[in-house]
This record gives structure tokens, C-alpha cells and sequence, in this order.
């Protein structure tokens, strides 16, 4: 299986909890100990366990562009005087 | 350069496209609809950009868009579609870029009628729109004077990226005079620094009037102002006739100007000591000629094709030293030179023996 | 060995900067979906777009690109006047149904009709927003919104109005379309009506429009969830999604791509 991350930007998030509801993995969730600057609870990867696979769902789904999505690649093996 | 026999609304058309106009936005209404016809003819001729919008509320946004870009831009009409066109005035105003603008004035008010009239004149150099700002207003008397105030409203319009007022009426639009159209001057290439090209290789312009932050809004006010007391100070222009040591001058612009000239030269073979002053700039209003003219005579005559409405201007300029009165038709009438006549005698055996 | 690969971040069209829609509000996704076109067709350099007056009034700060600001109901206007002096240019008008298909309906049909070459984004979502939630042309038979306080009355206001398929029937249009943002799933497919939208501009085939069935929580007084349900449950049966004019021409574009 891919193996992602994602980087939720705390300080844009509205609270509107669309990426949680969005995730396949259900490895979002909203925060409910903190606020940001703006009073929102904001969405956190909550994903200890490492299922997300950089599928970018919650990327689609958030209206706020807060999300930046990674996916775990093979490092390609460079033959080696390719430069 | 050759003389032709040119009617008005064709030769503001033409002037307008030697002035080096790039898009032209309209609609038909008469009595200006023949300039809307010439641009269709010549502007595709040119591979210029013209369209006869579906409404005047639609053209004056055509405007605003093109002169977003940078282009010289246009659009005629008469009173009725000059109504429409208020809001986007406003807006061009609100976010400077140059824009000129032809109204052949009617009968009003609502549908009025189609004869000449001058009852436009609040509305261009007052209420053009909401918010605090003056088009710059120019009123020539003849087809010849038309070409050659069309032509500078360009000019004037790029100099203080404003909204430029080319004012005429019915009369002057319909009529056709001898007069002779100044050279095509190139298209300009180069496009001023605020206007919208796409931001390749620059960082992103904006082009708008709306500013949320009050303080905002007032400094864009206060540049505003500044830029209409500059216009005030510089681009004042009247014209006179027989005013050195007379008792009462008559004032007038386009169309009533030229009327009144005539009575005023009766007049004056009359015995009677009488000068014509006659406005080209309605905004910014000659105050500062007709005030110096206030301490030398007795009394103003205004003329005009309405209910009184330059009357204002004459009676601020003359600052309450004489008395002002006025003569007009309205409704589309064309005043006779006997009329003004007439109303002159009446004045004149009145005046105040000569007290200075 | 293993490296980590960026696969989805902010588009460079649209600028780095927090917005003031509402938690939850898909203009936001339209904005994104918008920019994310402009950057894959490679014209950010040379697209303007024209702004309306509702909620996405501010879309010209949101966008890293030549913006003007249009009067409520004229951006199609406005964007004629900017094509027309500038035919190389990419010019879009990003619209609310309260500007679109209101105060501003003989623009864009007219617009439409003669096939002036402009893309419209054009957002539906049943209400005026920014004035605070009152009826507009697209609301639904029996919605209550802060000027059909007891639900819409068809007998009093008339019925809403299906925008993509009436400029469907305009010669001028060369691709009309209605998607919706109210899934994943859906936002995909809004992207790439917007993209064949775009394409068809470059190609000069004519005018394109996209409606967005888009969600309003702040004045549906929902959720942000129970808003893009609504959506689904509500708007979509009234308002049918699809492709409602692809001239040859564009479809050709298309299957070409793939």
C-alpha cells in the first residue's frame, strides 16, 4: 500500500470538517483542545498507525487550500554517471 | 488637409477615430445613432474592436473593460442611455482609467422627444454617477470645434485618467457643416504602467473602485479631489465675443451659445453695448473669466435649453456682484434669435444707471 | 531507500493567502479548481479575470493574475470589452447566481450569444450571500431565505432559473456545462468542465460556461457537511448535471486529450 503524509495548514483551517468526513482512512480529525487565531478547531492528521497513502481526498475536498499531501516514492536507483 | 461638408455625429465618430480610439461600445438612439453607424463601418475597416452592446448599461461596461487595458476607448449616446450609463461612470471614475464618452442631448425628461436640448447638464457635470468626482465636460458650438475638442478629450482623458464628457445636442448632431478632420494618428503600442496586460513576467495589477477600508476609500477621494482641482486650475476654456466696456453680457454654450450670438450682434448694431460669453468647458466651469467679467458689467443674461441649469455656474461665478437672469426653451424647442433679443432689450433698458 | 514526493499542493494561480468565505463554503473549491486550469494550460501570464459583486467580490486578491473589479451583473460586459482589444488573451468572468443570473442575465445571455470568446464560472448557490442570505434567482420553490422568510411562492416570485440550459440554446455558446462541488468525486468532474471551458477559449470556438451547484452554510443556517447534502438531495434534482452544449468542435478538442 502507498504510504502518505499530509500537512494540514492549522492557521487557514476553518473548522469546516469536510476533509475528516473526506478521508477513506479516517485519519483526520478536528481538534477539540486547541483553537487557532481565527476560534476554529482546526482538522489534524491524526495517523499514528500510518495509513494514509497520499491520496489527496482531503486536499480536494477542503475548500481553503490547506492541505499539502506527500506520498512515500521508491527512490529511483540512479545509474552511475547520470548527471 | 481638405474641407468636407460633415454632419456632426460622423464627425465626431471620425475625429474620434483619428484621435486613434481602439474600441467603440454602443447603442442606437437617436439623435446620435449615426455616429454608432460610421464606427460600424470603419472601426471593423481598421481592425479596430466595435460592438453595438445590447444595452447602454452593457456598453459603458464594455468601456470600463477596455480601458482597463490601456486602449483608447469610447461611447456615444443620448440622454435616456446616458441615465444608464450613470453606475459605470461612476465606477471608471472610482478606478481612474480614461474613458471618453458622447452625449448629443434631447428632449427630456424620460422619454422626452428627439429635438435638440441642453437639459443633460446637471447630470454630466454633476450627478455623472454617485460619489464625489466631475467628468471633465466639453460643449463645442460647431462640427468643426466637435473634431477638434473630440480629439483633445483623448488627450485630456490620458492625462488625468479620467472620464471625459464630449457634449452636443441633437441639433449639432444632426446638422452638416463644412469642416476639415486632422491627420490618423497611430495606434499607440505602449501601454501605461497601471493597465491590465497580463502579468506575465510582473507582478499582478488590479483595477477596481471598491475599497472596503474606509481610510481606503477616503485616500483614493482625497487623490481624487486633488486631481479635479488641477483640472479646475488648468483646463478652463471659454470663448468671447464683444465683451470690452459693455453693460451686459449674454452666456451661453453650444448650440443656445451660437444662437444668442447672433442676437447679441443685433444688438449691438442696436446701440446697445452687449458681449457674448460662451463656455467650452462646462466642467470645470471658466468661473475664474466670467468672475473677472462680473466686475466690468452690469448684468449676465444666461441662455440655455432647459429650465436653467448652467444658470448655477453663472450665478456662483458671478459671485451675487450683478444680477443674473435667464432666457430658454425647453422640451426640444429651439430658442429664436428674436427671443434672446427681446429678453436682451428688456434687460438693458433696466440696467442700473453706470454707478463706477 | 524512499523519498517523499509532493502530490497535491496550492496551485501557483492562486495567491498564498488566507480567504474570508465562510468554514465550509465551495467557493473556495471553484477558486482552486479555477486556478489549478490556468496553471495546467500554462496561461496565468496572460488570463485576466473579471470579478463580480457578491461574496466572490474579492476573487481578484485570491487570484495571482490581472484582475478587475466589474459592476454587479456587467463582468461579461466588462470581459467583452477587455477580449475584444485583447484576442490573445485568456479572459474569464467568475460570477454568482445573484449577479449572473439577475441584475446581470441580459450580459450573459447576450455574451453568449455572440459567441464572445470569454469563459464564465458561474456559481449557484441558490441565495445571495453576501448581503446576507436573501432569495435569488436560483432558489428553490419553498426555500426560506431572509426575503422568502415563509419559503419561496412559485405564485408570488416566479420559478428559479436553469442558467446552462438556457444559454445551452444560444448559437454563440460552443460549451455549457453544469457540475456540482458537493463531493470529491463531483469537484473532479467540475475541474475538468472548467478545463475543456478553457480549452474551447483557446481554441476560439466560442463562449463556454461552467454552473457550479455550490453550497452556502452561513445562510442555509447548516453545517458545512449538511450543506453539501443539501446540495446533492435538493439542488441537484432541480437543477441536473451535465454536459448541456459541447459544439464538434469541442468535443474533438476533448477526445483528443483523452
Amino acid at each position: 500500500m502507498a504510504k502518505g503524509r499530509i500537512e494540514i495548514r492549522e492557521d487557514r483551517c476553518k473548522g469546516c470538517t469536510l476533509c475528516a468526513l473526506a478521508c477513506p482512512q479516517g485519519v483526520i480529525v478536528m481538534a477539540s483542545d486547541h483553537v487557532n487565531a481565527k476560534g476554529y478547531y482546526p482538522a489534524m492528521l491524526n495517523d499514528a498507525e500510518g495509513k494514509c497513502t497520499g491520496c489527496a481526498i482531503c486536499a480536494v475536498a477542503c475548500p481553503d487550500v490547506c492541505i499539502t499531501v506527500y506520498r512515500q516514492v521508491p527512490a529511483k536507483t540512479r545509474p552511475s554517471a547520470a548527471v | 488637409m481638405t474641407i468636407e461638408l460633415l454632419k456632426g455625429n460622423v464627425a465626431l465618430a471620425e475625429a474620434a477615430i483619428r484621435a486613434g480610439v481602439e474600441a467603440y461600445f454602443g447603442y442606437p438612439i437617436t439623435p446620435q445613432t449615426e455616429l454608432l453607424e460610421h464606427m460600424a463601418k470603419r472601426m471593423p475597416e481598421l481592425g479596430r474592436a466595435f460592438v453595438q452592446a445590447e444595452s447602454e448599461v452593457a456598453a459603458i461596461n464594455m468601456v470600463y473593460g477596455a480601458a482597463c487595458t490601456g486602449v483608447r476607448t469610447m461611447t456615444s449616446s443620448s440622454s435616456p442611455g446616458i441615465s444608464l450609463m450613470q453606475e459605470g461612470l461612476s465606477y471608471i471614475a472610482g478606478s481612474e482609467v480614461p474613458a471618453v464618452i458622447v452625449d448629443i442631448m434631447r428632449g427630456g425628461p424620460g422619454l422626452g422627444n428627439i429635438q435638440p436640448s441642453q437639459s443633460d447638464y446637471f447630470q454630466v457635470t454633476r450627478s455623472a454617477g454617485h460619489g464625489d468626482y466631475h467628468p471633465i465636460v466639453l460643449a463645442p458650438a460647431s462640427v468643426q470645434e466637435a473634431i477638434d475638442l473630440m480629439t483633445e478629450a483623448f488627450d485630456l482623458a490620458d492625462k488625468y485618467r479620467h472620464v471625459v464628457y464630449v457634449v452636443a445636442d441633437g441639433l449639432l448632431g444632426q446638422m452638416m457643416e463644412p469642416a476639415e478632420l486632422p491627420p490618423m494618428q497611430p495606434l499607440r503600442k505602449e501601454r501605461a504602467g497601471w493597465a491590465l496586460t497580463g502579468s506575465e513576467g510582473r507582478e499582478k495589477r488590479i483595477i477596481t473602485s471598491l475599497q472596503l477600508n474606509a481610510p481606503d476609500l477616503e485616500a483614493v477621494n482625497l487623490r481624487l479631489q486633488f486631481k479635479l482641482a488641477e483640472i479646475r486650475k488648468r483646463e478652463q476654456r471659454s470663448t468671447e465675443m464683444l465683451t470690452e466696456n459693455v453693460r451686459l453680457v449674454v452666456v451661453g454654450y453650444g448650440t443656445a451659445g451660437r444662437i444668442a450670438e447672433t442676437a447679441v450682434k443685433r444688438a449691438r448694431e442696436d446701440g446697445m453695448k452687449v458681449g457674448l460669453f460662451r463656455p467650452i468647458t462646462l466642467w470645470p466651469f471658466p468661473e475664474r473669466r466670467l468672475s473677472a467679467l462680473a466686475d466690468q458689467v452690469d448684468a449676465f443674461l444666461v441662455v440655455e435649453m432647459n429650465a436653467g441649469q448652467m444658470l448655477d455656474d453663472v450665478r456662483l461665478a458671478a459671485g451675487g456682484q450683478v444680477p443674473v437672469s435667464f432666457v430658454g426653451r425647453m422640451g426640444g424647442v429651439v430658442p429664436v434669435p428674436e427671443e434672446i433679443y427681446d429678453k436682451i432689450e428688456e434687460i438693458y433698458v433696466k440696467l442700473p444707471v453706470r454707478v463706477r | 531507500m524512499v523519498e517523499e514526493k509532493v502530490v497535491y499542493q496550492r496551485p501557483d494561480a492562486l495567491c498564498d493567502v488566507p480567504t474570508h468565505y465562510c468554514p465550509g463554503c465551495t467557493h473556495g473549491v471553484a477558486h482552486r479548481l479555477v486556478a489549478e486550469v490556468i496553471d495546467e494550460l500554462g496561461v496565468r501570464g496572460r488570463t485576466i479575470g473579471v470579478s463580480p459583486v457578491g461574496c466572490a467580490v474579492f476573487a481578484y486578491q485570491y487570484f495571482d493574475m490581472d484582475g478587475a473589479e466589474a459592476a454587479h451583473g456587467r463582468a461579461p460586459a466588462m470581459a467583452t470589452g477587455i477580449k475584444r482589444v485583447m484576442p490573445d488573451h485568456v479572459v474569464f468572468t467568475y460570477q454568482g447566481d445573484g449577479d449572473l443570473a439577475a441584475i446581470g442575465i441580459a450580459e450573459i445571455i447576450h455574451a453568449a450569444t455572440r459567441g464572445e470568446n470569454i469563459t464564465t464560472i458561474f456559481i449557484n448557490n441558490a441565495i445571495y450571500g453576501m448581503t446576507g442570505g436573501q432569495m435569488a434567482p436560483t432558489t428553490l420553490p419553498g426555500q426560506r431565505t431572509t426575503s422568502s422568510p415563509s419559503g419561496r411562492d412559485v405564485e408570488l416570485t416566479g420559478y428559479p432559473i436553469r442558467m446552462a440550459e438556457l444559454l445551452a440554446g444560444m448559437p454563440g455558446a460552443a460549451y455549457v456545462a453544469r457540475q456540482s462541488l458537493h463531493s470529491v468525486k463531483e469537484i473532479n468532474r467540475a475541474k475538468r468542465a472548467i478545463a475543456t471551458a478553457f480549452k474551447a477559449q483557446l481554441a476560439g470556438l466560442g463562449f463556454s460556461m461552467v454552473e457550479l451547484l455550490s453550497s452556502c452554510p452561513t445562510n442555509w443556517k447548516l453545517t458545512p457537511p449538511e450543506a453539501l447534502a443539501w446540495v446533492e438531495q435538493v439542488m441537484v434534482p432541480y437543477y441536473p448535471l451535465g454536459e448541456y452544449k459541447v459544439t464538434d468542435e469541442v468535443r474533438a478538442l476533448t477526445r483528443k486529450q483523452g
